[in-house]
């Protein structure tokens, strides 16, 4: 089992490297000049000089390479040239909407598809059964900005329950929470229609299998053998699932911060592209592929911990 | 007794209907899809504006049908260029094996790590928007799909008997690849082509959404849904039709792959 991690582990750490490399040579081997960008066209060549000096990117590619990983490792994103701070501090404000909006999707997600894959699966072949799996078909092909959009139809514009878009800040709890519902119900419904199909394959298979009509034979209720018997066993694929859909997630959630103007990493992203802040773009999109690898190498982790033949293999 | 395919049916009416229309857009559309009319903006649908105008009383139809064929035209390309470039790689990995299988197979790994939109990100950070930038994401992130589906059936075909004879008979393995792997594993790729293909309409969608994707005056359901968002208010009507566009488009290819995909697995289809 060690032995499987520091071999994941290594990987693990290849692939971040690797990843770094690419990011880095897009953003920074392609044409462009941020010293113009910044200053304008009405600068001087000597200015424009000047600045590029100021900003280090008058040194050789790879060098600038080695200082940028220097710099993350120290937690040091370099200096956002829109904004004019660093990059690290404009993280660390938008990420806890950032973190909140995928976790709260996450956690509402996983609420949509067991109900509906158990309910389903409960029915099966049933007009239930139907019901949940047109919805999720339907669920699959739904943009979630449409969705989205459609939400802020309904319940902001005619319903008026919830604000349109827009975050009034931390410091007003119920505001926060109120803005924050329409872009997770958004974010969940169309990952929950996936994860709502793997839930009901996964459990009709352990319904077939011998020891759930044992517990059916022992005069359990339906629900009973459902809960307690059916849902524990299926839920190993379903957690894989959501790992892997966590990419998914990341970056439904930049699409959802823009429909709902939200101030997090997904619409800091939007602004550096506009402002062609290079920099900060840079950290962003390598921050975003990070946590995709990162939460992959949790899910490779996790299934081998659960998973009890993997265990026995690897032991 | 062998079940209605309704599922195949519907996909099939439901991507022919869009792909009828996306085709006829190139000879007639009700209007010019870009003209102008001021004095008639936010028209309500009639019988000369079926579905009405927008904003700026362009007819909406119109706009649609356009929009239908960039899409189309978009995924179709990218679907071909990244899926051309994986199968390559895949069958090259498979034809080889050893290391350079190896290490194909880690580098298509690394790319499944990067998601379309972060790809479109970098381009247009770098580029600046543009419908070419989306045809390259999108295409990009097709490349180590198609480069793990046709390795995989490349391998299941080398371990054929005629395979073991065509060695034994002296052909290269260059020359097994192109006469008897690449018809073999053909109809999986299509199966999958059909799949990403409604994937890359979702992309295309969503990447002009964010601005990144086609840009003025090309109409992209995408766009037109933004451009909506901002009229909720006045026109609400705008922003259900591109979506519902949308909807059917990916619904249509979606089902249809999956479809053809269940027909072609007899596992699948006993499962039906």
């Amino acid at each position: 089992m060690s032995f499987f991690l520091l071999r994941r582990t290594g990987g693990l750490v290849l692939t971040l490297l690797a990843i770094s490399i690419v990011v880095f040579a897009v953003m920074n081997v392609l044409p462009g000049d941020p010293a113009l960008t910044i200053l304008g066209i009405d600068a001087t060549d000597d200015a424009r000089a000047a600045l590029r000096v100021q900003l280090g990117l008058d040194d050789p590619a790879p060098v600038r390479y080695v200082q940028w990983i220097a710099g993350i490792a120290r937690g040091d994103f370099g200096t956002s040239y829109s904004f004019g701070v660093p990059v690290a501090g404009l993280i660390a404000e938008r990420l806890p909407l950032t973190l909140s909006l995928a976790l709260s999707g996450t956690l509402l997600t996983l609420v949509i598809a067991l109900a509906a894959g158990l309910y389903s699966a409960s029915r099966h072949g049933r007009t239930g059964d139907w019901a949940v799996m047109i919805l999720s078909q339907l669920g699959i092909a739904i943009p979630a900005f449409w969705l989205a959009i459609l939400l802020v139809l309904l319940f902001a514009v005619n319903l008026r329950w919830f604000p349109p878009g827009g975050f009034p800040g931390w410091s007003d709890p119920l505001g926060s929470l109120r803005s924050l519902v329409l872009p997770t119900i958004a974010l969940a419904a169309v990952q929950g229609a996936v994860l709502a199909r793997v839930t009901r394959s996964s459990a009709l298979e352990v319904m077939r299998l011998d020891f759930v009509r044992t517990a059916r034979a022992t005069g359990l209720s339906p629900a009973r053998v459902l809960w307690r018997h059916v849902l524990p066993n299926a839920l190993v694929p379903v957690i894989t699932i959501v790992g892997m859909q966590f990419a998914g997630v990341v970056t439904g959630t930049i699409v959802i911060e823009n429909v709902f103007y939200l101030p997090g990493l997904g619409r800091l992203i939007f602004q550096s592209i506009a402002n062609r802040d290079i920099i900060t773009v840079q950290a962003l999109v390598l921050m975003v592929a990070a946590v995709v690898v990162l939460a992959n190498f949790a899910v490779d982790v996790a299934y081998a911990l659960i998973d009890p033949r993997l265990k026995a293999r690897l032991a | 007794m062998r079940r209605f395919p309704v599922n195949l049916v519907l996909g099939a009416a439901l991507a022919g209907s869009v792909t009828l229309v996306a085709l006829l857009s190139f000879i007639w559309t009700p209007y010019d899809h870009a003209a102008i009319a001021v004095t008639n903006k936010f028209a309500s649908p009639s019988f000369a504006h079926w579905l009405g105008t927008d904003q700026l009383g362009r007819d909406v139809v119109s706009q649609l049908m356009v929009a239908a064929r960039n899409s189309m035209i978009v995924a179709f390309v990218s679907v071909v260029l990244g899926g051309g470039i994986g199968i390559v790689l895949g069958v090259y990995a498979s034809a080889r094996g050893g290391w350079v299988e190896n290490l194909i197979m880690r580098v298509s790994d690394l790319s499944l790590a990067f998601p379309a939109l972060l790809f479109a990100i970098m381009l247009a950070a770098v580029f600046g928007p543009s419908l070419q930038n989306t045809v390259i994401a999108i295409a990009f992130i097709n490349i180590p799909i198609f480069a793990r589906i046709s390795r995989g059936a490349a391998n299941q075909v080398w371990t054929r008997e005629f395979m073991l004879a065509g060695q034994a008979a002296g052909m290269g393995r260059m020359t097994l690849t192109f006469d008897h792997v690449m018809p073999n594993i053909a109809a999986a790729i299509i199966v999958q082509a059909t799949i990403e293909f409604a994937v890359a309409l979702l992309a295309e969608a969503a990447l002009s959404y964010l601005g990144l994707g086609a840009q003025p005056p090309a109409p992209s359901w995408g766009r037109m849904l933004s451009d909506a968002q901002t009229l909720l208010y006045l026109a609400p009507q705008l922003a259900i039709y591109p979506g519902l566009c949308i909807v059917i488009s990916v619904l249509g290819f979606g089902l249809l792959g999956d479809s053809i995909r269940d027909l072609s697995d007899p596992r699948l289809r006993r499962e039906r």
